[in-house]
């Protein structure tokens, strides 16, 4: 059984971005670009599977500029087996994303496909729910837990009151949540086995998609600040405030 | 055109979320029609029809609908998408699971999490975690739009009278079952809805001082549970909890962090209550920065502390 994960590359999630001055977008020169911590969440499944003897074979796929390279150099040191880079400078929105996968999902032959649930740039939470409907194939959203067996997955799912569990038939996408697994660290012998592995370069025309955006951005701005408060000295202080001046209990 | 707003509820009530997804709604078009489809849900239905501003309230019943999965759901959404300029869901997990599969096969892009509408096409958003706000445009003929709830005030929930008009179900034989259902019981307010919340972090240390600090908190405000993502991975508390980037969204009236450091994740999900306490030994963190009262001290005497100055 073959996996395919898509991974994309974004600002680290330690950064706290900046809002350019002419308000046309953040600014992401010069800060620390990282795998989406969602999908590497999402590979270290894959690759579990892959080492329990379920999977036979796990090709990670990521689309955008040449630097995504690195991401897939990442992916490949936690175990993936292959990469697939679909290069491009065009902005990616979720569904030219989803359009993307769902080519090379077909070309590969690929009976679960995982993604993170959202990528923590835009923030989206769209393209496995779109890949899996342009499939016309199920999904399960906000994975906490995966079991592959008898030719399905059953998938427990966070969800707004707790947790719920669904049975899907494969082929089937499956994004997942934080609390899945915990990915592991990469090691030096594995980054350096990473670079002898394949990645295959192709063009968002080789797949014959339409990836023009949909959405124009016309303004990005800083969102309104918090006025400073203040400190307290003690509890009692804290409840006089609360009582009397905010007014809330 | 009009807009259709996919009602959230559990086939036994109405969830508060569509309310502010009706007040969405009505900024797109002043035509707002209410689906509810589900598997017996006509007590849904009908308060779906009593929502101020609503035309009519299209109700599909299926047995295949009864748990919100999201094919079968997204199939009756498509069924009626034609007579629609705009689709929304509130951004609940059942809105962000359904509306990308309905977007996708209407070929249009979707506008998560939206906060304000500036006009019928055009849309405020936040990304990066709320760091910075996008305006974005759609050139799409239909609208697929989640509404963050923290953007916009309910609609009455009383005082509309609109028809309930049953809809046939489409044929939907999807390749997903339900299984089951681990929902965690709780009397408290929902997190999303309450006035207040109590939330607790990592400082606590484990899920007992969690109970023992915490909850007797909550009790004493009459306030909903919430943790930080790092109370939720050490397993404090259940996954259904956590407030955040990518939990839950909340703006209640006061929020109490305790023990909570504020890494911007966590900020993003609770920055924009009203009042923010934050109670934390370490004057360095960054939650005093958001807090209007902040309190610098060993909580687990300040807490019990607070719990009885209360009282």
């Amino acid at each position: 059984m073959k996996i395919l994960v898509a991974v994309k590359r974004v600002v680290d999630y330690n950064v706290k971005v900046r809002v350019k001055s002419d308000n046309s977008g953040v600014d992401i020169a010069n800060v620390k670009m990282s795998m989406n911590p969602f999908d590497e969440i999402a590979v270290e499944e894959a690759v579990r599977l892959k080492e329990a003897g379920i999977a036979t074979e796990v090709v990670v796929v990521t689309a955008g500029v040449t630097q995504c390279q690195e991401t897939l150099r990442t992916a490949l040191a936690i175990g993936a087996d292959r990469a697939i880079l679909v290069e491009t400078d065009i902005e990616l929105q979720p569904l030219a994303v989803a359009k993307i996968l769902k080519a090379l999902s077909e070309k590969e032959q690929a009976q679960i496909i995982i993604l993170g649930k959202q990528a923590i740039d835009d923030d989206s939470n769209q393209t496995g729910q779109m890949l899996a409907s342009l499939l016309d194939i199920p999904q399960a959203t906000f994975a906490s837990k995966v079991v592959i067996a008898d030719g399905k997955a059953t998938v427990t799912r966070e969800v707004d009151g707790g947790l719920e569990t669904i049975a899907l038939s494969l082929p089937a996408v499956i994004t997942t949540d934080l609390r899945l697994n915990e990915p592991r660290y990469v090691t030096l012998p594995n980054i350096m086995k990473a670079k002898k592995k394949t990645i295959d370069i192709v063009k968002p025309e080789d797949l014959g998609v339409d990836i023009a955006p949909r959405l124009k951005t016309l303004k990005v701005e800083e969102p309104p600040k918090r006025s400073a408060g203040v400190m307290v000295a003690d509890v009692t202080a804290l409840v006089e405030k609360l009582k009397n001046e905010a007014k809330v209990i | 055109m009009a807009a259709l707003v996919i009602a959230e509820h559990d086939n036994q009530s109405l969830k508060a979320a569509t309310f502010n997804a009706v007040t969405a709604a009505l900024q797109c078009s002043p035509e707002v029609d209410v689906l509810v489809a589900g598997n017996g849900a006509d007590v849904v239905a009908t308060a779906a029809a009593k929502i101020a501003g609503v035309r009519k309230v299209i109700q599909i019943d299926a047995l295949n609908l009864a748990d919100q999965l999201a094919e079968p759901l997204a199939a009756q959404i498509l069924s009626l998408a034609g007579n629609y300029s705009h689709l929304l869901a509130p951004a609940t997990a059942s809105g962000k699971n359904v509306m990308p599969r309905v977007a996708a096969k209407l070929d249009v892009a979707q506008l998560s999490d939206i906060t304000k509408v500036v006009s019928a096409d055009t849309f405020e958003r936040p990304i990066y975690a709320g760091n910075a706000i996008a305006t974005v445009q759609s050139s799409d003929a239909v609208k697929v739009i989640t509404v963050r709830t923290t953007g916009f005030d309910p609609v009455a929930a009383t005082g509309g009278s609109a028809a309930i008009e049953k809809a046939a179900a489409v044929d939907s034989a999807g390749k997903s079952a339900f299984v089951g259902r681990e929902l965690t019981k709780s009397d408290r307010p929902e997190l999303t809805a309450a006035k207040i919340i109590v939330s607790g972090g990592r400082g606590l240390g484990s899920g007992e001082k969690y109970q023992e600090l915490v909850v007797p908190l909550a009790d004493k405000l009459g306030a909903a549970l919430g943790a930080s993502r790092a109370a939720v991975d050490a397993g404090y508390v259940p996954n259904d909890y956590q407030v955040g980037q990518t939990g839950k969204i909340v703006a209640p009236q006061l929020y109490v962090a305790i023990g909570i450091s504020g890494a911007i994740q966590h900020l993003a999900g609770m920055k924009d209550s009203k009042v923010i306490v934050a109670i934390n030994k370490d004057p360095e963190a960054p939650i005093f920065g958001v807090a209007d009262y902040g309190l610098v001290a060993d909580l687990f005497t300040a807490v019990p502390e607070l719990t009885k100055a209360l009282s």
